[in-house]
């Protein structure tokens, strides 16, 4: 069923970012508890290590899910096999068990025990959000990387070179380029912060986009059948609209640490403008779908690739703008607010658009032909609501605790301390924590989703 | 869209508006640069400060707080903490040394992480010397 042996590489891949995306989910459940059970197990797995773990395996994961989807879709784009299939699978395994063994000693030693076994002082990196790892994970993280890119890099330059390919390969040298910057940790906080964001801000709001944009531009080429001249002018155009405003955007990051006030104007206008491109990612989804010459068989795979278009604008867009304009930041900088933004945008924009080529690509890799069972796939839509309408949730309780947090610490004459305004506000964790619960049936019936075909198959 | 507007005009569009957002982030990058120095004292960052730093990231401190508004929501922000401590280092480091090992029933608390003195008086120094970093008058007020 495959248009070329070698895509099947992407399979494992798909696979370890399933699996460690359940793990993600399980210890953001052990997270939502400890905030209403603060002593939830503690000492053994004390807040900041469950943090740690949820962040980097989304990270990790995600990574997993970019590679096989570039696996996957640059062999068709190109029109030839993958230069190298052996190294592809290589670097999956190096990749797997460096990840794995990085979660081990997350949750095996305290963590500063971790960064003088693993020689931190050497060239100090760890111990900044979501760059924890040790640095010879962060080297190891390079050299697959930098094998991936090689990979991927000879398979389009020597093939057929088209803007999804094209595009696509850049959004991942900027990934590899702009992640060098987390080995740069400066003494001085307010430097160290300053060029943290070009990893974070730079990433996700940056380069990870071109990625986005390519493989949704691919999944709707495939499904819709529209005439790729179409959906490649909308691709330029959403993918320069992000750069204008949110390279410059990354200035929503440098209110409040130290750096000059020009930042607060700056930072305020470029982000203000940064829905934009999600919301042309909207327009440009719904409109191809609209116009499609065919209906393809694999209905789960078009609700994901709107899904993902409609939650990216909502969670990544409108959540982004409610606190990115500086005076409105000013209060709700470090709250609640920031983490209700940062659930439905990652979620949105990355988590559902690896999950949308995963469901255009499994049918295939799986040799189901270009789609799962009727049965399979209204499952996975059913985990595709389940896991969408939680996420939505989770996001406005934790807006609602935002709200109540900005209320009573940040402003009045008589603030109240943090814990204080947190207790206050334990009725929103405890509810998010029910809708957590409820995120994690819908992943249960999405992994579900994958073993019915199987017995409709025996069935018959 | 329409087809008076070509795919080589929207390529054009991306090339040209990338290159020129990325220059002029560099261009305001380097003008930052020579701002800070005003705005971060770094003339204060002395190798204690430095070692706090160090204590700071080896414990991974920002897995539960903030500083400066950056980092977990679970714990207090620290970036004033040296001010809503009384400009008292010795009241930061009693709050670290008094941690229980058990934690505390049904609460959250820090980890207790047997610094040493060294240690500690660096971690106090270290926020000292951030709660005097320019921050454009952030956080509003001293609950942080």
């Amino acid at each position: 069923m495959l248009k070329y042996q070698s895509q099947a590489v992407a399979k494992p891949y798909f696979i370890a970012a399933i699996g460690l995306f359940v793990a993600q989910i399980l210890f953001g459940l052990v997270m939502g508890l400890q905030y209403v059970m603060g002593d939830f197990l503690f000492p053994e797995i004390p807040f900041n290590v469950a943090r740690m773990v949820h962040t980097n395996l989304l990270i990790v994961w995600l990574l997993f899910g970019f590679m096989g989807a570039s696996y996957f879709l640059v062999p068709e784009e190109s029109e030839r096999e993958l230069y190298s299939p052996k190294l592809a699978l290589l670097l999956f395994w190096v990749f797997l068990v460096a990840g794995a063994l990085t979660i081990v000693g997350y949750l095996a030693v305290p963590y500063a025990t971790l960064a003088e076994i693993t020689g931190n002082d050497l060239l100090p990196t760890m111990g900044r959000e979501f760059l924890e790892q040790p640095t010879i994970t962060k080297i190891g993280i390079v050299i697959v990387v930098l094998g991936f890119i090689f990979n991927i890099g000879m398979t389009v330059l020597s093939g057929r070179k088209t803007v999804v390919s094209i595009v696509l390969l850049t959004g991942l040298v900027g990934l590899a380029v702009f992640f060098l910057f987390s080995f740069y940790n400066p003494v001085n906080l307010v430097l160290d912060k300053y060029f943290w964001w070009w990893v974070v801000h730079l990433w996700v709001e940056g380069v990870w986009e071109l990625i986005l944009g390519a493989i949704l531009a691919f999944v709707l080429i495939k499904v819709t059948g529209v005439d790729r001249e179409i959906i490649e002018k909308w691709l330029y155009v959403i993918i320069a609209m992000t750069l204008v405003t949110g390279v410059i955007g990354t200035g929503h990051h440098y209110f409040y640490i130290g750096t000059p006030e020009y930042w607060l104007w700056l930072g305020s206008i470029f982000s203000a403008l940064e829905p934009i491109p999600f919301f042309m990612m909207t327009l440009f989804a719904f409109n191809m779908v609209n116009r499609r010459r065919k209906d393809h068989p694999n209905q789960a795979a078009v609700l994901w690739a709107l899904g993902t278009a409609v939650t990216a604008f909502i969670g990544a867009g409108v959540w982004g703008f409610l606190h990115t304009l500086a005076p409105v930041n000013y209060y709700t900088h470090g709250t609640q607010i920031t983490a209700a933004h940062g659930h439905l945008a990652f979620y949105g924009a990355y988590v559902m658009i690896v999950l949308t080529i995963i469901s255009y690509a499994m049918p295939l890799l799986r040799n189901q032909g270009p789609a799962a069972t009727a049965k399979a796939q209204k499952m996975e839509k059913l985990a595709f609501w389940l896991m969408t309408l939680s996420m939505a949730a989770i996001t406005l309780l934790l807006t609602g605790a935002g709200v109540m947090q900005v209320m009573t610490q940040r402003m009045g004459d008589a603030p109240l301390t943090f814990m204080a305004a947190q207790d206050n506000i334990a009725i929103f964790y405890w509810l998010r924590e029910v809708a957590g619960v409820v995120f994690l049936v819908g992943l249960i019936t999405y992994v579900a989703s994958f073993f019915t075909s199987d017995k409709v198959k025996t069935a018959a | 869209m329409s087809d008076r507007f070509t795919k080589s005009m929207a390529r054009n569009i991306y090339l040209g508006g990338g290159v020129f957002a990325f220059l002029l982030f560099l261009g305001l990058t380097v003008d930052t640069m020579e701002r800070l120095p005003e705005r971060d004292h770094r003339e204060n960052i002395t190798p204690a400060v430095a070692l706090g730093k160090k204590v700071w990231e080896d414990n991974n401190c920002i897995g539960c707080h903030t500083l400066l508004g950056e980092g977990a929501y679970f714990a207090p922000e620290l970036g004033n903490v040296y001010t809503r401590l009384g400009n008292d280092k010795e009241a930061i480091k009693i709050m670290i040394q008094s941690r229980p090992v058990e934690g505390v029933p049904g609460r959250r608390s820090m980890p207790q992480f047997n610094l040493s003195d060294e240690e500690l008086e660096g971690i106090a120094e270290f926020l000292k010397w951030t709660s005097e970093i320019n921050t454009n008058n952030w956080p509003p007020n001293i609950q942080g």
